[in-house]
């Protein structure tokens, strides 16, 4: 194993969900899906995300999709149209879980 | 019944490019076009404009895309679906018939949906016991009655069949689901029962992969180096079968990207709970399609499985919340980030000094350049230049303005490198609050109407 940035095998897209955002996360290969679903926990993803998600951190998997699906909650400042943030409706939430590096 | 229709998703937002929907009327075979027109807040900005003129309250942009393409979508026969109608889809009707006399294009049947919009009726929904509580955080919606600005049901698929049951060649819809513009044609054409949840799990799917038109085909994709042509970039066209089987592609010779990896992308936007997708037909279960590419720009989806709906309608209700100003300078290095703290403490001190501070909560700083979009992630220390983005937001619509006026004097009587003042002082707007809610769905009864240009 070495450590590795997501971005160099993973791919996300992310955008808002009321308050919060989603940050959906997937790859090409089952083996990069061990990876992933070993590597981003919950609690993970809440510490890469400290100065963005204030509130909890959800994670779903849809292995059809080699993905995991993260809920951050109170991560808008405000949700989508009371925000006064530049990226009030999460959109680059996912190139941001994308810079995070982990064990592969 | 059609083995196969193609329907094309043209319209991703109210604001989205007019080339989409004009590409795909132009540039392959096509039976149906599928155009969203409304987010959550859109609602409450027509239902202003509305308030200021009867005959508004609904996207125009439809009535310029349709100048652009109606003589095109009659001689095709392409069938329009879109929920231009905003609140005020019979005016929207008008709009379409008097272009359709302008332009001579004869025997153009436009239809309507109507019975979404339960503003006028929240009161008495109120008196009868039904809550609309706010599904994030519980609380009654009597808390912000008084200053509703819009309220909406969203409508499934079989409204908008029943439109084109009656002949419709342009469907002309309020507040339906982004899905339903695309599950409409398949209920119309394949005679999907209220019942056949796996086939409408089906449409469902195919409605948030086409939902958001180009973002499926390679706009907004992580590889983006591997999406060819970006100026061309060729919109979905769903081919949806009886089964509930359908492919995405796009028109020969478009550019962009449509590969399995585009499609999961798009698959997991704005996506809660893949297991349980909440729809007013059914509950999706995205987790249970089979997803393969079956040819160049070819996306097969199958086996999708889905549940019976619940016995409500999610509401999207919206209300004037206060007022909101945002601004920015452009601070020049050397020491951009450390001038751009001095000069955001500069405008907070002067505001307090005349008798208008603002509390944490309402204040807003950004160093854009610095890392902002990837705060505590990637960040820069010492960038050559970093813009200052200011904003505040309160009740007070005055204390508002005054920040604004307090930001350009920062030119000159903050430190050196103040720049970039373009677009003059920040004024306040108003801000949207959105109201998530469910209502029993015998609350609410939609009607369709068709008349002939």
């Amino acid at each position: 194993m070495a450590k590795v940035k997501l971005k160099e095998f993973a791919m996300a897209r992310s955008g808002d969900k009321g308050d919060g955002s989603n940050v959906g996360v997937f790859v090409t290969n089952a083996a990069d899906y061990e990876v992933i679903k070993r590597e981003l926990t919950v609690d993970r993803v809440k510490q890469h995300f400290h100065d963005i998600c204030f509130g909890e951190v959800v994670r779903y998997e849809a292995p059809n999709m080699l993905a995991l699906n993260f809920l951050l909650r109170d991560s808008l400042g405000g949700g989508g149209s009371e925000s006064l943030k530049t990226d009030a409706q999460g959109k680059v939430h996912g190139l941001g879980l994308l810079e995070i590096e982990i064990e592969r | 019944m059609r083995d196969k229709i193609q329907i094309g998703y043209g319209q991703g937002f109210w604001g989205d490019s007019i080339l989409g929907p004009i590409r795909l009327v132009d540039e392959g075979p096509l039976d149906y076009l599928a155009l969203d027109y409304l987010a959550e807040v859109t609602m409450s900005i027509m239902q202003k404009l509305k308030s200021r003129n009867p005959d508004a309250g609904y996207a125009t942009d439809f009535v310029r895309m349709l100048d652009r393409t109606m003589e095109q979508i009659a001689d095709k026969g392409v069938r329009v679906i879109a929920n231009a109608g905003g609140v005020n889809p019979d005016a929207c009707l008008n709009a379409v018939l008097e272009l359709a006399r302008k332009k001579g294009v004869k025997g153009l049947k436009v239809g309507i949906v109507e019975g979404d919009d339960i503003l006028a009726r929240v009161p008495e929904l109120l008196a009868a016991g039904h809550d609309m509580k706010n599904m994030d955080d519980g609380r009654p919606l009597t808390e912000v009655q008084d200053t509703l600005l819009s309220a909406n049901a969203y409508i499934g698929a079989f409204s908008v069949a029943e439109c084109l049951a009656k002949g419709a060649q342009i469907v002309i819809c309020g507040r339906v689901t982004d899905p339903a513009l695309v599950g409409g044609p398949m209920v119309h054409e394949f005679g999907w029962q209220p019942t056949d949840y796996d086939k409408l799990a089906a449409s469902t799917v195919a409605g948030h992969i086409g939902e958001c038109g180009a973002q499926c085909t390679g706009g907004n994709y992580t590889r983006w180096r591997d999406v060819d042509d970006f100026v061309r970039i060729g919109y979905p066209v769903i081919e949806a079968t009886p089964d509930g089987t359908f492919t995405v592609t796009k028109h020969e010779g478009t550019g962009g990207l449509l590969t399995r990896d585009t499609v999961v992308s798009q698959l997991l936007y704005e996506m809660g709970d893949p297991n349980n997708y909440l729809g007013p037909d059914c509950a999706a279960d995205f987790t249970s399609a089979k997803i393969e590419e079956v040819g160049p720009s070819r996306v097969q989806i199958s086996g999708v499985k889905g549940g019976p709906p619940t016995d409500t309608y999610k509401v999207s209700l919206s209300y004037q919340s206060g007022y909101k100003a945002t601004g920015q300078l452009t601070i020049a290095g050397p020491d951009a980030i450390e001038k751009a703290k001095l000069c955001a403490d500069i405008v907070w001190g002067r505001l307090a000094f005349d008798g208008c501070a603002f509390a944490e909560d309402e204040k807003m700083v950004e160093f854009v350049g610095a890392g902002v979009t990837h705060a505590g992630i990637l960040e820069s220390n010492d960038p050559p230049e970093v813009v200052l983005r200011m904003g505040v937001k309160c009740a007070d619509k005055a204390r508002v303005n005054r920040f604004g006026s307090e930001l350009v004097p920062l030119v000159t009587s903050g430190p050196p490198g103040v720049t970039g003042f373009a677009g003059g002082r920040p004024k306040a707007t108003d801000i949207v609050g959105y109201w998530p809610a469910l209502l029993d769905k015998d609350q609410v009864k939609t009607r369709v109407r068709v008349e002939e240009s």
